[in-house]
């Protein structure tokens, strides 16, 4: 399916264009066709110009998936502090307490939850991207627009609990007098990258769950397995150093560590980041072309 | 103003094999009767349906058209195709202007969320802009009639206002061309009516409305042009008169006959599901056209698949304008209320010989629960089948030999007393 340039054009009502009852054409036809319905090229990416054009709807698909997500809870909101607060505790009595991991010298209460934060935002986005086109079937079926809103909206809706979950850490950071240095700027960016991230890893696996639903089975299972590959609960420092090269080429080594040193004030480490950077690109190329590619079929077998 | 060149669209089986359980929902009954017609033709070697196949039609501005065809016919693949939700396999559509499809109403709502906020989330999924909304909102909640109910979640909503609200959020939308489907078909009659006059007057605004339907006198009263599709292709384009009256008269032998071999694609629910339902004769046999003197079956076979519930399997008789000649609903003194327990029902109801007039009759059906009312299914238009005229002294035409009008011709027992009159006897007799 192609759409001429116009397409734009094509979703601004224009009001000037109601004619009467009596009145038949009151303006002429174009002489261009607004829109050209024909069969796909086999390989084309998703044009991130649509999420230019469609900003409303994902803006309202997100605000949808928020509201939804909290409406009917007793807690409502608190959950977002409740998750990452109990799972820090768990690890904190587990790892901090018993076995007692080692964490660079900051208490291992402010450590892992400085990892928690980033990671509870990766995984629950990745997780809700990956269901969200079977979720949205009633949508796919019955209305067009750019079917990749979808995971992305989902990723998107996440950021809001992460948001608030920032502030606890604002206030463990203040209880611990964790001072304060010019890297906390690069938060806001690190943030960037794994929203980029679960959005390239979403668009895939919500593309292959539509044909497979195992997809949806298997993701949780993975990202549990995902988080013991990532220093979230343990510093990379743990991690030996001939099982270094292997261990580094998940690109979360790099946005977790960062974070968390970001966070902390500690030495980040660029070539870590900077291999991060690297995949989150390539894989987000993939992503838009093979999401174009599958998208073809989500309608019919949805 | 909407140009469609040799459009074709391939299914290929082997995926939807694998495919999750809800694909059935999500490809419409259209595509799985397509396929299973095709299975027969070739034995299911090759793997392959053309849903759709070269199709080619151009409408202009301004134009109203239905489209009409069985189910199965390819009519949902080619709104799929022209709501730009699917991709043809072959051809090519030039749309000259924005297109709105309203393949359903109240796309996108979502129960948790109040009217307000799905008037919003709906509207831009439909594409329109939140400035717009923003603009019609008080219309569209006039128009709904819910207002003191804006701020509830849709969830409290009553079917009744909820299908209101999303209609008028639809019916707010302004593409130059619109494609409707079928949403006539929810609802109670007074907004059907609403629905109707709503798109006759998008109509008269010139704009073009691509209107496909199972609702004949809707498409009579609605549309100039029809388009008939049958096994994927265009078998008729002309006035809808002459292409509806084509298409309930070539339905040919299977008209007076449907079943659904495979139950999930049966009508129906969790509850209840039609398996076959066939007009016959008196030595039950299936039939298409029937003599007027004789009676005739309308016989259901429905699968009850959870004990408990009081069905009534009800039917009515249309005639071929679409004006229906009467509803009847199981009134089996046995059966009438009677807690149905899980298993295969085949029931027959007579209408008696000389009673319906001579000419093609439509079938609707529907499986309903009573206490509480809950229609299981709805099938439209489901069998059609002819009364053949005859004449003689057991008709009710009896030797009378011209236009015989009326929805019904019930042979009435006439009775006449005559009392001899003795004037009338003498002048009789005077004059002779």
């Amino acid at each position: 399916m192609t759409t001429s340039a116009s397409d734009s054009a094509s979703l601004t009502p224009n009001s000037t264009n109601r004619t009467g009852p009596n009145c038949l054409p009151q303006y002429e036809l174009p002489d261009e066709p607004l829109v050209i319905i024909e069969p796909r090229k086999s390989w084309s990416a998703v044009g991130f110009h649509d999420f230019w054009v469609y900003r409303e709807l994902l803006y309202f698909l997100t605000l949808r998936d928020i509201k939804v997500r909290y409406k009917q809870t007793l807690l409502g909101v608190l959950w977002v502090l409740l998750q990452p607060l109990l799972t820090t505790i768990v690890f904190t009595i587990f790892l901090g307490v018993l076995i007692q991991v080692p964490s660079e010298g900051t208490p291992y209460v402010l450590f892992v939850y400085v990892g928690l934060l980033p990671w509870t935002f990766f995984s629950a986005a990745v997780i809700s991207s990956s269901n969200s086109l079977v979720n949205n079937a009633h949508l796919i079926t019955k209305v067009y627009f750019p079917r990749s809103l979808i995971p992305v909206s989902a990723v998107v809706g996440r950021l809001l609990d992460l948001a608030i979950a920032f502030i606890v850490l604002i206030c463990l950071m203040a209880y611990y007098h964790v001072a304060l240095t010019w890297a906390i700027l690069l938060l806001p960016v690190l943030v960037t990258l794994m929203t980029l991230l679960a959005v390239g890893i979403g668009m895939v696996t919500s593309a292959m769950n539509v044909k497979y639903r195992d997809i949806g089975v298997l993701i949780p299972v993975l990202l549990q397995l995902w988080m013991y590959a990532s220093p979230v609960v343990y510093p990379t420092s743990l991690v030996p150093g001939r099982w270094q090269r292997i261990y580094g080429l998940n690109p979360l080594v790099g946005l977790v560590g960062s974070f968390r040193a970001a966070a902390l004030g500690a030495q980040i480490d660029w070539s870590a980041l900077a291999w991060s950077v690297g995949t989150i690109a390539a894989l987000l190329i993939c992503a838009a072309f093979l999401f174009r590619r599958m998208e073809r079929h989500f309608a019919d077998i949805v | 103003m909407i140009k469609v060149e040799h459009i074709s669209k391939l299914y290929r089986l082997g995926s939807t094999h694998n495919a999750h359980p809800t694909l059935r929902e999500g490809l419409a009954g259209a595509f799985k009767a397509a396929l299973r017609r095709q299975n027969n033709g070739d034995n299911g070697k090759k793997n392959i349906i053309w849903a759709l196949n070269d199709v080619s039609f151009e409408v202009s501005r301004g134009e109203v058209i239905g489209i009409i065809g069985r189910n199965g016919a390819g009519k949902s693949t080619l709104l799929k195709i022209l709501s730009r939700i699917t991709d043809p396999t072959r051809g090519r559509i030039e749309l000259y202007g924005r297109v709105g499809s309203l393949l359903e109403v109240g796309t996108g709502f979502h129960p948790e969320l109040t009217g307000r906020e799905n008037i919003f989330l709906n509207g831009v999924i439909m594409g329109m802009k939140r400035k717009e909304l923003a603009h019609k909102f008080d219309e569209i909640v006039a128009f709904a009639e819910i207002d003191r109910f804006i701020d509830t979640p849709v969830k409290r909503y009553s079917s009744g206002m909820y299908v209101r609200l999303a209609f008028a959020v639809a019916a707010h939308l302004e593409p130059e061309v619109l494609i409707v489907d079928e949403v006539l078909a929810v609802g109670d009659e007074l907004f059907q009516k609403k629905c109707l006059g709503k798109m006759a007057e998008i109509a008269g605004e010139g704009r073009t409305v691509l209107f496909v339907s199972h609702n004949m006198p809707a498409v009579l009263n609605l549309c100039p042009r029809a388009i008939l599709l049958e096994r994927g292709g265009v078998t008729k384009d002309a006035s809808s008169s002459e292409v509806v009256g084509h298409y309930l008269h070539t339905g040919g032998a299977n008209l007076a006959h449907r079943e659904w071999p495979d139950i999930s694609t049966a009508p129906g629910d969790d509850v209840v599901r039609l398996r076959s339902i066939s007009v016959i004769d008196e030595d039950e046999q299936v039939c298409q056209s029937i003599d007027i003197r004789n009676k005739i079956g309308i016989k259901f076979e429905y699968d009850v698949l959870e004990s408990g519930p009081r069905l009534a399997p009800t039917f009515n008789i249309a005639m071929e304008s679409g004006a229906v000649v009467f509803w009847a609903g199981d009134r089996d003194p046995n059966w009438e209320n009677t807690p149905r327990l899980k298993g295969r029902y085949s029931t027959t109801a007579w209408i008696p010989g000389n009673f319906l007039n001579a000419g093609t009759m439509i079938v609707s059906a529907t499986i309903s629960r009573v206490r509480p009312t809950h229609e299981h299914l709805y099938e439209q238009g489901v069998l059609s089948f002819e009364v053949m005229d005859r004449m003689g002294s057991d008709t009710a035409r009896g030797n009378f030999p011209g236009h015989f009008a009326g929805a019904v011709r019930p042979l009435l027992p006439w009775e006449t007393r005559f009392a001899p009159k003795d004037e009338g006897s003498v002048e009789m007799g005077a004059a002779s």
